[in-house]
């Protein structure tokens, strides 16, 4: 058992964006927010899902909706409010709070509604990193409901969709009730029971991120290495090393689709990297043979400080580190990848575990 | 003919132009009250011709309202209301702005109903009755200044102006800010730029002020403008109430000049000094715009500044031997003191530059104990610094024109990687003055637009439209009117090919062709 302190809140937003893969939304609002829960109703509680006992109920609670208008229209409560509303519906009581998606700023939104009911949040997520879709998350991968989910907004809507075909269905519907709460909403899902956390929730995922960015601040202080440092803190691999000489962009399906290609250094001098990405990176190739895939985590960070780049914010002549972790196991099983595979993202190739060197 | 001046943190340059030529410049140092170097510089480029001279326009890049921020002084008191209940209430105005600051500006904050969503719905209709009670108090609270943001007011200003109505009936003498006016989508970063905005009235009447009686008491009747920091220009009635679009104007009235001095539109510029280079670059003959959050005086906003990488290398910049070190620390303007080409005791890069020949400053006999492997050494750092620096400002990996100005220039030799040519123009260390001379009058615009329900075409001409109403109330002459930069940024997870638009236009001042 820990808590999140006002003073952690800056390393959990580098190490969220370091496992948000060059996804998750813009760090300074939820940080914002999290710090304004935190100044008025003091540190949140973070349990272990060992800590779990058999009468809890958990409720995973996110923001969904446009990054873009979520910088202009900052989100409030409204992930409590949709916290209250699924309470209401089903009539029982929320006793923790789950993440969806630790990757980026969804990391913090349990803090708020945690902050405002005084409910401890679990150390665990349903991603281990970033994911464009809502359907993705190993909690339904492995036999959680993903309905009833309860969407709020911050002029007092509630919506709720108490079934769907499939987890797919529910990110389409969701989606499309979002975009006329104006793009920004809220939402909180179906409770899980201790044991449903403890199999198909992954584990650790706030302390962890905690470390990483507690690893990076370190390393600027001291004027050490932070690829290092967050290389002893999370086992990975440095895929490659050197600047980036190229960037495309398109938004189709209102997904930011593109590549980047970065021209190596030191001892990647004389090869070139090209990472395509959909929000999040999703597949690396090293001179065409491709080195890292989703679901594994491709993390573009700033060669010299170790902060992480989101793919909004590349830009030519960044100097870059292209770093590989594996993916958390729960996504490797062969029903992981029917969700967050390669070919679901229209890459026909098959999926081969990162390698660490 | 025109003058054009650029008030520096040490120097304040000045040009005097007919058209395209250049007929006098002039250096002075800056004063504490900067209207001082001004009159000064004024006089002085007058005194420059026998006969009298008929000035139509005096145009100043100043750095008033920077320095007013950085020193917390004499800033109205203000008043914020934010349009925009019930959304967005968790995050107040003010809510990571350094304490001081905040309490030198004593803000009186009203959050009230209103706001539109991404696509131009109303969040709630704003409540004028509302509004009025609140303008009364504010009134009461001795507010001077109002910054009135609305969500998403780039998308439709109505409520924004329908408040902005209301305090003025109200009201009369309070100076009013509009937010989208002032900055871009990003709620926090466009209410910062618009509260600092409103607590610069008092300092921007008060230079406004000074300035056109310095051009009065030469018995000059030139019209007033100040350059904005996106490289154009605003007339004095503008300018009073925009306070906030003039800061940081140096660095692009710098690269402005090099531009016109070169005649070249798309090249890297770099600017050496004494202590630092600016490196920013040209793209059809303005700088790129930052896209990053700008901090200002410790808060962060997001509008218009020129996208300027600085680095410590500068005429004065210490050079340490084993292991060999450049800077950051600079001897700055005691370089004619403390460098050892003018028998100090501190090796400078200038010396560096003169040992190995590359400039005749002070006594080169006093660097050649300097070995030749350490200048060498010294050499090839400054140039990886200035590469570096070039190199993360292009656009894509081709070689591109470089065109170096200020005083330390001689610093760097003409092999840059990554140049395709490097330049360095005659008049180059008053680029800044003639940047500010040569300039127009600018508007800009930006807007959401969704694809399905217009074209291209038409999402462009609208956004032109307000760019070109903003351009001519800050004084364009309407039938001068170009566009200069057109920016498209397509939106994600917004249904209906939602696009962002930026459009940047400019027009002639009116009296002159």
């Amino acid at each position: 058992m820990w808590q999140v302190k006002e003073e952690d809140l800056a390393s959990i937003s580098i190490g969220a964006g370091i496992l948000g893969t060059g996804g998750g939304g813009n760090p300074y609002i939820g940080m914002l927010r999290a710090r304004e829960m935190i100044r008025r109703y003091g540190p949140v509680e973070v349990l272990s899902s060992d800590e779990l006992g058999e009468d809890d109920k958990i409720v995973c609670v996110g923001g969904i909706g446009a990054p873009t208008v979520g910088i202009e229209k900052i989100r409030g409560k409204q992930s409590y409010d949709a916290l209250i509303a699924l309470e209401n519906h089903l009539g029982i009581k929320a006793t923790a709070l789950i993440s969806n998606e630790i990757g980026g700023s969804n990391s913090l939104e349990p803090l708020i509604p945690a902050s405002i009911s005084g409910l401890p949040v679990i150390d665990a997520d349903g991603m281990g990193r970033a994911f464009p879709e809502f359907h993705m998350k190993t909690f339904f991968v492995y036999g959680v409901p993903y309905v009833p989910m309860v969407l709020a907004d911050e002029k007092g809507n509630i919506a709720v969709i108490p079934q769907a075909l499939t987890g797919k269905w529910v990110e389409r519907i969701a989606r499309a009730i979002t975009i006329q709460m104006g793009s920004v909403a809220c939402y909180a899902l179906a409770p899980m029971t201790a044991q449903q956390v403890r199999n198909t929730a992954v584990q650790n995922s706030l302390t962890l991120s905690k470390k990483l960015g507690d690893s990076v601040r370190k390393a600027n202080q001291t004027k050490s290495d932070p690829v290092q440092a967050i290389l002893e803190v999370n086992p990975g691999r440095v895929l490659f090393e050197g600047k980036i000489s190229g960037i495309q962009r398109k938004t189709t399906q209102g997904f930011a689709r593109g590549n980047v290609t970065i021209d190596g250094s030191g001892k990647f001098s004389d090869t070139v990297m090209e990472i395509e990405f959909q929000n999040e990176n999703l597949i690396a190739r090293l001179d065409d043979e491709i080195v890292c895939v989703v679901p594994d985590l491709i993390s573009i960070v700033d060669s010299e400080k170790g902060d992480p780049i989101t793919t909004e914010l590349l830009r030519y002549g960044f100097r870059v580190t292209v770093l590989g972790f594996p993916a958390p196991d729960l996504w490797k099983t062969a029903k992981g990848l029917q969700v967050v595979g390669p070919s679901c993202f229209g890459y026909d190739v098959d999926y081969i575990p990162l390698e660490l060197g | 003919m025109r003058i054009g001046i650029d008030v520096g943190g040490t120097n304040t340059d000045s040009v005097l132009m007919d058209g395209a030529r250049l007929i006098h410049k002039f250096k002075t140092r800056t004063t504490a009250d900067i209207t001082g170097g001004i009159q000064t510089a004024l006089s002085a480029l007058l005194a420059s011709s026998a006969k009298r001279l008929t000035v139509d326009a005096v145009m100043v890049g100043t750095t008033h309202f920077t320095n007013a921020l950085l020193q917390r002084r004499d800033l109205a008191v203000t008043g914020i209301l934010r349009l925009c209940l019930p959304a967005t209430d968790m995050l107040p105005p003010m809510v990571d702005w350094p304490e001081e600051l905040r309490a030198s500006i004593q803000g009186h904050t009203y959050l009230l109903e209103g706001g539109l969503e991404f696509d131009g719905r109303e969040i709630s209709p704003i409540n004028e009755s509302q509004i009025r009670d609140v303008t009364r108090r504010m009134a009461s609270e001795g507010v001077q200044a109002v910054a009135i943001i609305g969500v998403f007011s780039s998308v439709d200003p109505t409520q924004e102006q329908i408040a902005a109505k209301i305090i003025e009936q109200e009201t009369p003498h309070m100076r009013i800010s509009m937010s989208h006016e002032i900055g871009r989508v990003g709620l926090l970063e466009r209410e910062n730029a618009t509260i600092l905005n409103a607590c610069l009235s008092r300092v921007s009447e008060s230079a406004v002020g000074a300035f056109k009686l310095a051009i009065e008491d030469l018995g000059l009747s030139s019209s007033l403008f100040l350059s904005q920091n996106d490289g154009t220009l605003m007339d004095a009635e503008f300018a009073i109430k925009y306070p906030v679009l003039a800061i940081s104007s140096g660095p692009t009235n710098s690269m402005r000049g090099a531009s016109f001095l070169t005649g070249i539109d798309d090249a890297i510029v770099a600017d050496i000094g004494g202590t630092s280079t600016d490196v920013g670059i040209l793209r059809n003959g303005f700088p790129r715009e930052s896209s990053i959050a700008v901090d200002i005086g410790g808060v962060r906003t997001n509008f218009r500044m020129p996208d300027v990488l600085s680095i410590p290398l500068g005429g004065g910049s210490l050079v340490k031997t084993s292991p060999l070190v450049i800077g950051p620390d600079s001897v700055a303007m005691r370089l004619m003191e403390q460098s050892l080409v003018f028998g100090g005791s501190i090796m400078t890069t200038t010396d560096v530059a003169v040992a190995a020949g590359m400039a005749d400053i002070g006594q080169k006999s006093l660097v050649s104990k300097i070995s030749r492997t350490d200048v060498d050494e010294a050499l090839k750092v400054m140039h990886e610094m200035a590469e570096e620096a070039i190199d993360r400002l292009k656009f894509n990996s081709d070689d591109i024109p470089v065109v170096l100005v200020g005083g330390g220039h001689f610093l760097i030799n003409d092999q840059i990687t990554g140049s395709s040519e490097v330049i360095r123009p005659k008049n180059g260390e008053i680029a800044n003055a003639i940047g500010a001379a040569i300039a127009q009058i600018g508007g800009q615009a930006e807007s959401i637009f969704s694809l399905s329900e217009m074209t291209r075409k038409e999402a462009i001409s609208s956004a032109t439209k307000e760019a070109t109403t903003r351009a001519v109330s800050a004084g364009a002459d309407p039938e001068s009117i170009s566009i200069v930069d057109i920016e498209e940024i397509p939106l994600t997870y917004l249904p209906s090919n939602a696009i962002r638009i930026r459009i940047k236009v400019v027009g002639n001042i009116p009296e002159i062709t």
